[in-house]
């Protein structure tokens, strides 16, 4: 504990942290396209599409091909591996399409939960073996930034102090590897909705979940200037019966990120989980109007949230794209304005307002 | 680790908060006169005087006699024990006094560093035992906060892990019992600076001597929002051949606390350490001239650092109390500046207040 072995350079940190800066400019989040095969099935079903890899080429296109509206709200996309590699109808890559935007092409990297024997249920994640080599090969492949999910769940047993501290552990490994590689970490300690428990007891997890996994970051020696962190917000379980307002959801999130998440970090993009896509939008929006400090960018990461209402308009036609794109290109403006507390939400009685609550979400 | 069980009520937590917000109030910090009677014997030495309780009271009398100028400078002043219930010449409390200027009361409650058996000449820090009942106590007698030193040194072989987790895990403990009594803790878990480390080893060091310390206070469930911490600076060993720039100790200290200190911390007031006084303001001063975000306060915990002058000016002699009154003063007003970041008197031609305060391997 008392030489430092140096990780990085002071050049492998000066890249790291200009990317994680990239990703969260004033007023740009990240689109997160990096849904498994798995989870696009159950994006297409509902929509009645079929859950092939041209449809899902196609799929991602529509989001992709956006118009320059789009550059100035979203400062990062990450790609599932199949994605990466895919091409727009003309033939041009897509992650050479988002980087010659100026968007910061990212890529899921882990492979999935697996259970933790002895636990009621919980998981850890895998996806460290050959992670190196990948990461490696992904940054030729033009991605700058890498995401990896750990899964927390509450209930009257969990999270465990193995399932705190082992999803800390892994995540820290996986920001450790990706940074010698030039990739800069998105850490997600994901900890589900699932629950009745209400505001103050997922606050209460998140600050215990984002201590430990800040002493594993510290431990592994990982650059914090050169990480992103991907948070829940805090908000009651989705089954608690005692509803908050926004202002209330924003406070219990800002205080559990101030009481963990040191000032180095360059910046905190929220995922959705179940919430409508107008509700994450005014979350974030309130989030960014807390009035206490918040020396970190405060911005999104958006899987569902960005995608919902575009889902539902193509609905796998050819001739719904361009309606679809524009439903994106909406939300994508929506959080822009968020992430500066600068949206005005025109109510929720729109599509954008139903909830995309799925139970126990796994990917 | 999945249920709470409220360990302070929301007004509790309201009044710490509220009391470290005073404590460190825009362009106040801390006195530190809490040294103990062996330390105040190393003081007195130095300039001729004997070490008696009388004495002792009379060079407290000079600092705390100090007139308005400083109720805007010093926002708190640590007490040893025995001062607390100490009195003027006239028989005024020294308690009474220093709270009728608006300064806050803290007492110093650990009970000095003892071995770690197993490690190259490291410590911990003992007084916990019926530390509860003894923090009810000072709350009594008018402490709104306390201070507890833990000491780790850096050397080939230092710090262990052991004596990192085990001081992380004291002062938590410290920390968690202070609460419990409306007491603020100010937590010090102070690295030494002798040795001949260069500023980026000392920075490294800091870094995970922090972030063990606020894991362990997240594991005993103290309320960030109501301590304050005293770290030292970063800054190279006292015997390293390099030297470095007041804006390099700056930027090293500011980027060791970013990327440790949570921001619920309300305050970070740095202790002095060997460094002279000015020195020490030079430096508070560029720390708050740091470009990089620093959503604590960031102010002062000198102990030498604001007395050295004032010592030298009294040397025990009745008439030199006024004058020595009004070195502290001047002190204080400069820190003051300096943790606004508005410190402009002195250009590191070190004067009198030049003089190095090093004492080697301190240990209070």
């Amino acid at each position: 504990m008392t030489h430092q072995y140096p990780a990085l350079t002071t050049e492998q940190k000066k890249e790291l942290q200009e990317i994680a800066e990239r990703i969260t400019a004033p007023g740009k989040g990240i689109l997160a396209a990096d849904e498994s095969t798995g989870s696009m099935g159950k994006r297409l079903n509902p929509i009645g599409v079929e859950n092939t890899e041209e449809n899902r080429r196609r799929y991602r296109q529509l989001l992709f091909t956006a118009d320059q509206r789009m550059d100035s709200c979203i400062g990062g996309v990450i790609f599932f591996h199949e994605t990466l590699y895919q091409n727009t109808d003309d033939g041009t890559n897509f992650s050479k399409l988002i980087k010659d935007r100026g968007i910061v092409v990212g890529i899921k990297v882990d492979k999935g939960v697996v259970p933790l024997a002895g636990t009621d249920g919980e998981t850890t994640t895998q996806g460290l073996d050959g992670l190196s080599e990948r990461c490696a090969q992904y940054k030729k492949d033009g991605a700058d930034f890498a995401k990896w999910r750990s899964v927390l769940k509450i209930s009257e047993n969990t999270p465990s102090e193995l399932a705190i501290m082992e999803n800390a552990n892994v995540l820290a490994r996986y920001a450790s590897i990706c940074q010698q590689n030039g990739i800069v970490p998105i850490v997600e300690p994901e900890i589900l909705p699932d629950g009745e428990h209400d505001l103050k007891r997922c606050q209460y997890v998140s600050e215990k979940v984002l201590a430990a996994v800040y002493k594993a970051l510290s431990d592994h020696h990982v650059y914090l200037e050169g990480t992103l962190l991907k948070p829940n917000m805090v908000t009651p379980g989705h089954s608690c019966p005692t509803k908050v307002s926004h202002e209330e959801i924003a406070m219990a999130t800002v205080t559990a990120l101030r009481r963990t998440v040191p000032p180095a970090v360059t910046g905190v993009t929220f995922l959705s989980g179940g919430q409508s896509e107008e509700d994450a939008s005014i979350n974030l929006n309130a989030i960014n109007n807390c009035p206490l400090t918040k020396p970190w960018a405060l911005t999104f990461s958006y899987g569902r949230a960005l995608q919902a209402s575009a889902l539902n308009a193509w609905r796998g036609e050819l001739s719904k794209e361009k309606a679809a794109t524009e439903e994106f290109i909406k939300r994508a403006e929506a959080n822009s304005l968020a992430a500066l507390g600068k949206y005005q939400s025109s109510g929720s009685g729109t599509a954008a307002g139903k909830s995309l609550y799925v139970e126990n979400h796994a990917y | 680790m999945t249920h709470q069980s409220p360990t302070l009520s929301e007004a509790q937590k309201r009044e710490l908060h509220e009391t470290a917000l005073r404590i460190v109030s825009p362009g106040k910090g801390i006195l530190a006169a809490d040294e103990s009677v062996g330390s105040m014997a190393k003081r007195l030495a130095q300039v001729g005087v004997e070490n008696t309780e009388e004495n002792r009271r009379q060079y407290r009398q000079i600092l705390f006699s100090a007139d308005d100028r400083v109720s805007g400078c010093i926002g708190g002043i640590i007490f040893f024990h025995e001062t607390l219930y100490q009195n003027s010449d006239t028989g005024i409390p020294f308690v009474k006094m220093i709270r009728d200027r608006g300064i806050l009361v803290g007492i110093k409650v650990d009970k000095g560093v003892v071995p770690l058996a197993g490690t190259f000449g490291e410590t911990t820090t003992q007084g916990l035992d019926g530390l509860s009942d003894r923090c009810a106590q000072y709350k009594k007698d008018g402490a709104v906060f306390a201070k507890w030193r833990c000491v780790l040194k850096v050397s080939e072989t230092n710090p262990s892990t052991l004596a990192i987790t085990d001081n992380a895990n004291v002062l938590a403990r410290y920390s968690s019992i202070c609460q419990q009594h409306g007491i603020v803790p100010i937590i010090e878990p102070e690295i030494l600076p002798d040795g001949d480390h260069d500023l980026k080893r000392s920075q490294y060091i800091t870094e995970k001597v922090l972030t063990a310390v606020y894991k362990a206070m997240s594991d005993h469930h103290v309320y960030l929002e109501g301590t304050l911490l005293k770290p030292n600076m970063v800054t190279s060993g006292h015997s390293c051949s390099t030297k470095y720039s007041p804006e390099e100790v700056a930027m090293a200290t500011v980027t060791a606390l970013r990327r440790t200190v949570p921001p619920a911390v309300t305050g970070v007031a740095f202790l002095s350490g060997g460094q002279s006084e000015e020195e020490a303001t030079v430096h508070l001063n560029a720390i708050n001239n740091c470009p990089l975000a620093k959503p604590w306060i960031l102010s002062f915990s000198f102990g030498r650092a604001l007395q050295a002058s004032a010592l030298r000016a009294w040397r025990g002699h009745k008439e030199n109390e006024k004058g020595a009154t009004e070195q502290f003063i001047k002190k204080a007003e400069a820190n003051s500046l300096a943790s606004q970041g508005k410190y402009t008197g002195g250009d590191n031609n070190y004067t009198d207040a030049g003089q190095r305060s090093y004492g080697s391997c301190h240990a209070y």
